[in-house]
């Protein structure tokens, strides 16, 4: 019952603290629509290529390469000169027959590899093309020998059969997507992570402030002073950050939704409980950090030990590719957890019950860093 | 009044190697103010916290209102109230008094009026709705002082509660003690305000985590051939 009166004096706390309230609402929009927009730009990245004695089937084939447009140049200094002006992002020499230079500005690394692939897919096609040309030019010769060797042996004639050469369909590829369109991109993928990476840090760090701040006023030592019980504290700081954590899920998701077009495919309440879950552990994780700290600014210093790891080695950059004891870092950061429960929900709608492993062990996380905060209070008071 | 409410026996309380205190006996009886001086680092914070049940004693023993602390529940009968003010300054003085109301379990139906009669006390009346952070220092520390007294304790422990308070209100808080003894309450009450030391019933006289003097502020003087307490006090250090 007492808890429910600290959840509310919290949060009565809170509402009056319009600048906290806003950041935790305001910013995590803020960023994230920054975040759609500068990974979205680089997701169609455009480059031009200067070419120097470079065949012109080759050139064409490179020309047709979504995003890539050629310019002939006459001389190789020429070229290289657009090159240094900006003007291009590559060179590519034909210095002799079927060898080639390829000079990169390399000032991206986004365009460098748009210029590689294109350049190669371009290879691929004019190489096909003269493979075509030849077996055209080699039934020809086959249907003459045939010819003449019918007027000399007609049986041999019919075993010697020109090979049909395939009327050669033109290719086509017709793209699916599972998830999203074809412009999803590197910021759909990294959305769920990053909604429950704001939670974390928000609900993180304003918890701590606040129980820091209960601590250095000495209200902690008057609520103490009281029959209160340890455990209560701690549950009553659990429901009011908990709400507060799902108004929040909601706002993001929302605004996610609705302004930047991310498309959720499980159901949003799963997103929900998921958050819920992550926030009660950020909070015990705050407390328990908080109790650590001996003023606010000490309380900042855990951000870049605390929070930006998980930034990191929770899946917002693959991991698959990196050593095998980094990715055991992930294991023992909770947004690992989340993150991974909320990429299953929004992209692949996978249902509460399809969970377990993630949610048991943010409930894992829950459970002990709450009975390290219970018996941490016993600092304060003995009983 | 025959029990004691607070009877603390061969108090010892050591933080690692450092001893804070090393034979403190005390008694406040219903209908006393126990005034406990010293000088800072002399124990008497340790004192109070372990009579709350903040701290256990490692030797002897701590028995308010005739039960062994620590004891959670025995809180609801003591009104604390520390040096600092300990305040929730987002909050209406209103919301901070109901809210230690409740978790000092305060009931429901007798909220209201606790609220309205320790206001009266401490002459906060005509500023319940106002924020804490508009408050001035001295009414800060009047709001405090209410806190303490909600709930109708029996027994009152409070560290410095005069600390930095001008003497006109000064003055009106003791009268406030006075009033509060004389209906029966005990109190154990730290200060290093000399003058103050001669309000009090008894004086107990904290030195190196020794009761060095304890009895009334008159007897004291007598005791030690000097006219007021502080020069009972420098007497007793070995400084005069």
């Amino acid at each position: 019952m007492r808890s429910i009166y600290i959840a509310r004096r919290v949060i009565s706390e809170l509402v009056r603290d319009k600048r906290t309230l806003a950041m935790m609402f305001v910013a995590p929009v803020l960023i994230m629509f920054l975040m759609k927009l500068i990974f979205t730009q680089s997701a169609t990245t455009s480059v031009t290529v200067a070419t120097v004695g470079v065949d012109g089937q080759v050139r064409s084939a490179l020309n047709d390469v979504k995003h890539v447009t050629v310019q002939k140049r006459a001389t190789n200094h020429s070229a290289q000169k657009a090159l240094k002006a900006q003007k291009v992002d590559a060179v590519i020499h034909e210095t002799s027959a079927n060898h080639y230079t390829v000079t990169y500005a390399n000032t991206d690394a986004t365009k460098t590899s748009l210029v590689k692939v294109g350049f190669n897919a371009a290879l691929t096609a004019n190489g096909i093309k003269t493979l075509k040309q030849t077996t055209t030019k080699l039934s020809q010769t086959v249907t003459q020998m045939a010819a003449t060797l019918a007027k000399v042996s007609p049986q041999a004639a019919a075993i010697l059969k020109a090979p049909q050469a395939k009327p050669a369909a033109s290719t086509k590829i017709t793209n699916h997507y599972q998830y999203g369109d074809k412009d999803t991109g590197f910021f759909d993928k990294i959305v769920p992570i990053l909604m429950g990476f704001f939670v974390f840090f928000f609900v993180f760090l304003i918890s701590g402030m606040a129980l820091l701040k209960e601590r250095t006023t000495g209200t902690l030592d008057r609520l103490l002073a009281t029959p209160v019980r340890r455990g209560e504290i701690v549950l009553g700081y659990m429901l009011s950050y908990g709400i507060l954590a799902l108004i929040q899920t909601v706002i993001i998701v929302l605004c996610t939704v609705g302004f930047m077009g991310v498309e959720i495919t499980g159901t949003l309440a799963a997103v929900m409980v998921i958050n819920f879950l992550l926030a009660l552990v950020a909070l015990a994780f705050g407390i328990l950090m908080s109790t650590l700290a001996q003023s606010e600014f000490q309380m900042m210093q855990f951000i870049p030990i605390i929070v930006i790891p998980q930034v990191f080695f929770s899946g917002i950059v693959p991991l698959d590719s990196l050593a095998s004891w980094v990715k055991d870092i992930s294991y023992v950061l909770p947004l690992t957890y989340a993150g991974n429960a909320m990429t299953q929900i929004i992209m692949y709608g996978t249902k509460l019950s399809g969970l377990g492993l993630d949610i048991g062990v943010l409930l894992l996380f829950l459970l002990v860093l709450t009975a390290l905060n219970v018996r941490g209070m016993r600092r304060y008071r003995k009983v | 009044m025959t029990e004691p409410l607070i009877a603390l026996k061969h108090l010892q309380k050591r933080f690692g190697k450092q001893t804070v205190l090393a034979d403190v006996s005390l008694t406040v009886a219903g209908g006393e103010i126990l005034g406990l001086i010293g000088p800072s680092g002399a124990g008497k914070s340790t004192v109070i916290k372990t009579a709350l049940g903040m701290e256990v004693a490692d030797g002897g023993s701590a028995a308010v209102l005739n039960t062994q602390m620590p004891n959670r529940q025995l809180l609801g009968r003591i009104g604390y109230m520390a040096q600092d003010d300990a305040l929730y300054e987002a909050l209406s003085a209103e919301e901070n008094l109901r809210f230690f109301g409740r978790m000092k379990g305060v009931a429901k139906a007798d909220m209201a009026t606790e609220i309205a009669h320790v206001a009266a006390v401490v002459d906060l009346t005509p500023d319940l709705k106002k924020a804490v952070s508009g408050y001035s220092g001295g009414m800060k520390r009047r709001l405090s002082l209410a806190i303490a007294l909600l709930g109708d304790p029996e027994l009152l422990i409070l560290d410095e509660p005069t600390v930095g308070i001008d003497p006109a209100l000064r003055r009106k808080i003791w009268g406030e003690l006075h009033k509060l003894r004389d209906a029966g309450r005990g109190i154990l009450i730290t200060t290093h305000v000399m003058d103050e030391a001669e309000l009090v019933d008894d004086v107990a006289l904290l030195l190196g985590g020794k009761v060095m003097a304890y009895g009334a502020p008159s007897m004291l003087e007598a005791q030690y051939d000097v006219q007021t307490i502080e020069q009972v006090f420098l007497k007793a250090e070995g400084v005069a």
